[in-house]
């Protein structure tokens, strides 16, 4: 499924960071970061919580307007029953839909704003999301003092909030069409391999983007996907090649870019629902604006799995939706 | 493309951890623990006029204490990191393990948090440790007799 839209644009963006990724090579792009990791918070989960309710207020102030104004609140997040929006939601004060694809939960947010809008139910709309490296360690790995070894093929959850307010007025990047994605299960299990269970739903949504508005690759100057990393990008593509007999030009990963590869202790890159908005919020719109680029296919990807399934040695079903974007003449 | 093919592919494009290198690491870094282990022991047999299997007993005091200690200043997971089995291993591990549990979940409470998830990730040591040790002391009974 593929939507056209002829009037949304991301008028304004804001971002909001941890240590880690203030360190990265794109830390001059973020709105804020920390240097701790608590964020003046009691626990993990009301940190995380505070960097949806801080990138929020960030947007407010930049656009100018209160909470009042504001039609529609879209977040999610990581969590078990996405607790970090729900709480940033409670306080933030405006009418809300939680929604939850793992890392794709920013483009699937997008998507909906952008429908409403396009369907005139709404005026405008925040769209968020967020993640927190130990509150996801806490919930799906070890304890974050744990220091067990983890195989190359891991991601490093990055931690961080990033919010857009979607409107109808023409100004900063214009949304021209998006792809809903197909759920996928090639049988992959290995938890730890993150990049290669999403990389068949990436290429699935990649291929009917391009299959359904008759474009070839070369027709965005970047395609860029959520949290592959390193590794995850090459089976990218390679499989997408093989299977769909697409040749990808002018791809890059978000997973590689946020952090220092050779530096930070990342292993194969970023990861989490954050990870692809803080690049395209911050660098990539930024070099949308400059005119540096012009049409983006921005590609979140997501591992749908919970520690029960994986405990009970179920494969790892995941999902990928896609958001063109192009800069304003 | 089928599962396997899928497999084949992610294999061919996934680096190979170094095993020769992390077995090194583990190597002399659990060697040195067993030569901290040795030297407490003799430590203790020389001042305190123990035996040497009592003094085995506040070498493995020392070291939990020490992993614990070091859990809680928050450096050891680094150091675990780097060492891999050559810290996991030894008790040093399994304090590591109680102890990075604990803090985690404190603010959950004492009950619900402490007392239900301390023993998250030793927990297992202790249930296969147990069992096993009734499975080999039958084998040694009776093999070996009484």
């Amino acid at each position: 499924m593929t939507f056209r839209y002829n009037n949304v644009y991301i008028n304004e963006v804001s971002t909001v960071t941890g240590p880690y990724e203030a360190k990265g090579p794109l830390s001059k792009y973020f709105d804020k970061s920390y240097d701790d990791l608590y964020f003046g918070m009691n626990t993990w989960e009301q940190a995380e919580s505070k960097l949806i309710e801080e990138s929020v207020d960030i947007l407010l102030t930049k656009i100018k307007r209160t909470k009042f104004d504001i039609d529609l609140l879209i977040s999610g997040d990581l969590l078990n029953q996405i607790v970090a929006s729900n709480y940033a939601s409670s306080s933030l004060g405006m009418p809300y839909f939680g929604i939850y694809s793992a890392c794709a939960t920013s483009v699937e947010g997008l998507i909906i704003g952008a429908n409403m809008i396009e369907a005139k139910q709404i005026k405008n709309c925040i769209c968020s999301t967020s993640s927190h490296n130990n509150a996801a360690e806490k919930q799906f790995r070890y304890p974050t003092e744990y220091g067990g070894p983890k195989p190359k093929t891991a991601t490093f959850t990055s931690t961080g909030g990033a919010s857009a307010y979607l409107d109808s007025k023409k100004a900063g990047v214009r949304i021209e069409s998006a792809t809903v994605g197909i759920t996928t299960d090639i049988g992959f299990k290995d938890v730890y391999h993150m990049g290669a269970a999403m990389a068949p739903a990436a290429a699935s949504t990649i291929y009917r983007h391009l299959r359904d508005t008759k474009r070839e690759p070369g027709y965005y100057d970047l395609i860029i996907t959520g949290d592959l990393g390193v590794i995850g990008k090459e089976i990218l593509k390679e499989y997408i090649k093989t299977e769909y007999g697409v040749k990808l030009k002018n791809y890059d990963d978000a997973a590689c870019m946020i952090y220092d590869l050779k530096k930070q202790p990342v292993y194969s890159g970023a990861s989490g629902p954050a990870c692809a908005p803080l690049v395209t919020y911050s660098y990539i719109l930024k070099k949308m604006k400059n005119g540096e680029l012009d049409r983006v296919l921005l590609v979140a990807t997501g591992a749908l799995m919970s520690q029960t399934t994986v405990n009970t040695k179920l494969s790892i079903p995941s999902i990928a939706h896609a958001i063109s974007l192009e800069a304003i003449e | 493309m089928d599962k396997n093919k899928y497999k084949e592919l992610v294999s061919r494009k996934t680096p190979k951890e170094n095993v020769l290198y992390n077995a090194m690491i583990a190597f002399f870094v659990g060697g040195i623990m067993g030569m901290i282990g040795q030297f407490l022991i003799d430590i203790y047999t020389f001042f305190f006029h123990i035996s040497t299997s009592e003094a085995a007993v506040f070498m493995i005091i020392t070291l939990i204490f020490l992993g614990c200690l070091l859990t809680c200043l928050g450096f050891f997971d680094k150091w675990v990191h780097f060492a891999r089995c050559g810290l996991i291993v030894p008790i040093t591990g399994f304090a590591h393990s109680m102890m990075s549990a604990a803090l985690e979940y404190r603010k959950e409470g004492l009950v619900t948090g402490i007392g239900a998830n301390m023993l998250k990730l030793a927990g297992t040591v202790i249930i296969y440790g147990v069992l096993s040790a009734y499975i080999f002391g039958t084998l040694r009974l009776l093999m070996l007799g009484a």
